[in-house]
């Protein structure tokens, strides 16, 4: 028999692994260029964000390197798959290391959960890598968890950048 | 080879072709930063950046790292950011305020004027220290001219003022500026910085060429295209996405509309593509609240004669050869700055509006999203064909580069403007290089 306090840390446990094998099934879908089943993780009124600033409070006031509704995620999906794109073909190899996957918090209509985000990236004879904090906001559906919000703060957000065709 | 184009630099211009090398040589590169760089009228910034005393921003010209401030007595100074001890930068971060720059490594102090102040332990320059130490106040760019607060400095101290320099291509500056209701405008939100692999002068060019768009831009051309009108859209309540889609949409414009666009140019490599936006959302449509609102204030100010001229005037991109290209229509503004032959970075701002409705600056943050950001569906496949294109110049066969497009059909109009016989006129590139060759020439007295 456990405990009340055994009980709490366990599904607590549980809830976290969850939530890794969702940012890590999320992250599986843009290394393995799954972009269609990628986009299916994100509600339709989600936003993705990529601020440009370091602790950037809004996207409207301030410029950013990505803000996007579900609307434009499509349109960068869609991008990919045209034959004449030319900073996308062809395409970048990636890998996402996620880690540190911690659960902010708990709430009745949503879950925040921060992760720290590793990017390498190949293409064309160049290879890069990226870091970031990342947030997301997800919603708990019946066929499960559905991304409301992701927010990646890259860390070097606001150096002097070559063209970002990766989706983090 | 190199020897020879270097002992002359203008055979490497001709009417209607340039040599590859112009593109592609490093001895040509850092001829350019000490005969071009070096002596033309170069952006550094807006008045707004520096508006208070002691706020200074840090920038490059040429070679040189510089500091733009404003001392207190209001004037502004560009500084080398040099220490004249043992050469320190004396600020490092792109922007702050300070009342006395003072340097890290042996805490030299100097005034926001350059006068230098205090040297720590003096008495180790003995006897003539102040000798020493009067000739020590730290370097000044000999000449700084601002143009409606937008501020040039350059690092010659003979040559044409800046007024002469601009000559009909200060318009553009007046349209941007003329659209404030209040009759100013500020940089704002952020700065994208966005750099590749290639020479300087690829993206001057690529910014008023009208055929680039259907090739380049293609993809996300048929990728907004496929995107459905939003059903409930109506003036005043459109979905985020609106701008951004409008204006991917908008490079796929068929090519009589390019062709029928006019491309100006004038005295030293100057230029602006005229309008091809016809979307009505985009270029602020008479019957969105937005606009009426903007329309009135305007109005308000400069009367309701003066507001129609003030927005009938259509300009996509101006270029201000050889370190800026902006819109002043959509209140976007680049400093291109070149780090080597092949190597290029262009910083991008927002222009606000002072006295604008606030949905107007949002907007022009959405569009700066989608032209100018670093991740944009649009500026990622026009830093892919620099990159193609540096790489393909660094070849020496064929030794010469075509720009003869409209070649012979160039029209002189009044007022120091000539203009392209079609909107895809390669003029723009000409004039570019006739002013490339005139800097190229000789060396700086």
């Amino acid at each position: 028999m456990m405990r009340p306090a055994q009980d709490a840390c366990a599904a607590d446990a549980a809830l976290t692994h969850e939530l890794a094998q969702f940012l890590y099934r999320e992250a599986r879908l843009l290394d393995t260029h799954r972009l269609g089943e990628w986009l299916s993780l994100y509600a339709e009124d989600a936003t993705y964000w990529v601020p440009l600033a370091h602790n950037q409070p809004d996207p409207y006031e301030h410029s950013s390197i990505m803000h996007d509704d579900r609307t434009l995620m499509a349109a960068r999906v869609r991008q990919y798959a045209h034959p004449r794109a030319h900073a996308r073909l062809p395409a970048t190899r990636t890998i996402h290391q996620v880690g540190n996957v911690l659960l902010l918090e708990n709430g009745p209509d949503h879950l925040r959960v921060a992760s720290t985000l590793v990017v390498i990236e190949y293409r064309q004879e160049r290879q890069r890598h990226w870091g970031a904090l990342v947030e997301h906001r997800l919603r708990r559906t019946i066929g499960g968890f559905l991304i409301a919000a992701k927010r990646i703060d890259l860390v070097n957000s606001e150096a002097e950048l070559d063209g970002i065709t990766v989706l983090f | 080879m190199r020897n020879s184009t270097i002992a002359n630099p203008a055979d490497l211009v001709r009417e209607d072709r340039v040599h590859h090398s112009v593109y592609s040589d490093p001895a040509i590169f850092e001829l350019e930063m000490e005969r071009l760089f070096g002596r033309a009228w170069l952006l550094l910034g807006h008045e707004s950046q520096v508006a208070n005393p002691g706020d200074y921003i840090t920038t490059r010209m040429a070679r040189e790292p510089v500091i733009l401030t404003r001392h207190h007595d209001g004037s502004l100074q560009v500084l080398i950011n040099r220490c004249t001890h043992r050469g320190a930068l004396l600020a490092h971060e792109a922007r702050g305020n300070a009342r006395q720059l003072v340097c890290p490594y042996h805490g030299w102090v100097f005034d926001t004027n350059g006068t230098l102040r205090n040297v720590p332990v003096a008495q180790g320059y003995g006897k003539d220290a102040h000798a020493t130490f009067s000739g020590l106040g730290l370097a000044k760019v000999p000449r700084v001219s601002s143009y409606r607060g937008f501020v040039f400095a350059s690092l010659a101290a003979n040559g044409p003022d800046l007024q002469e320099f601009l000559g009909p291509i200060a318009s553009s500056f007046d349209d941007m500026v003329d659209r404030a209701p209040d009759g100013e405008i500020e940089f704002a939100g952020g700065i994208f910085k966005h750099a590749y692999n290639g020479n300087w002068k690829l993206v001057l060019e690529n910014h008023l060429d009208g055929i680039h768009p259907n090739f380049v831009h293609a993809s996300s051309v048929d990728a907004a295209r496929a995107v459905p009108d939003d059903p409930a859209a109506r003036p005043g309540a459109e979905r985020y996405a609106e701008i951004p889609l409008r204006q991917m949409r908008q490079n796929g414009a068929p090519e009589p509309v390019w062709e029928a666009l006019g491309i100006w140019s004038s005295e030293w490599g100057h230029g602006y593509m005229g309008d091809y936006h016809s979307d009505a959302r985009l270029v602020a449509a008479m019957n969105h609240p937005v606009f009426a609102e903007y329309r009135s204030r305007l109005e308000a100010r400069v009367g309701p004669a003066e507001a129609v001229r003030i927005l009938g005037v259509s300009r996509f991109n101006s270029v201000v050869y050889p370190n800026v290209s902006f819109m002043s229509q959509y209140r976007q503004l680049r400093i291109v700055h070149p780090l080597a032959v092949d190597r290029t970075v262009v910083y991008t701002y927002n222009i606000r509006l002072k006295g604008a409705p606030e949905q107007m600056y949002r907007d022009t943050v959405a569009f700066s999203n989608v032209v100018n950001g670093t991740a944009s569906w649009v500026l990622t496949d026009d830093l892919e064909v620099y990159e193609r294109a540096q790489r393909g110049l660094a070849a020496a066969t064929p030794e010469w580069v075509v720009t003869a497009r409209g070649a012979g059909g160039d029209v002189e109009e009044p007022g120091g403007f000539r203009r392209g016989a079609t909107g895809t006129s390669e003029l723009y590139i000409r004039r570019q290089f006739q002013a490339w060759r005139k800097y190229m020439a000789e060396a700086p007295a």
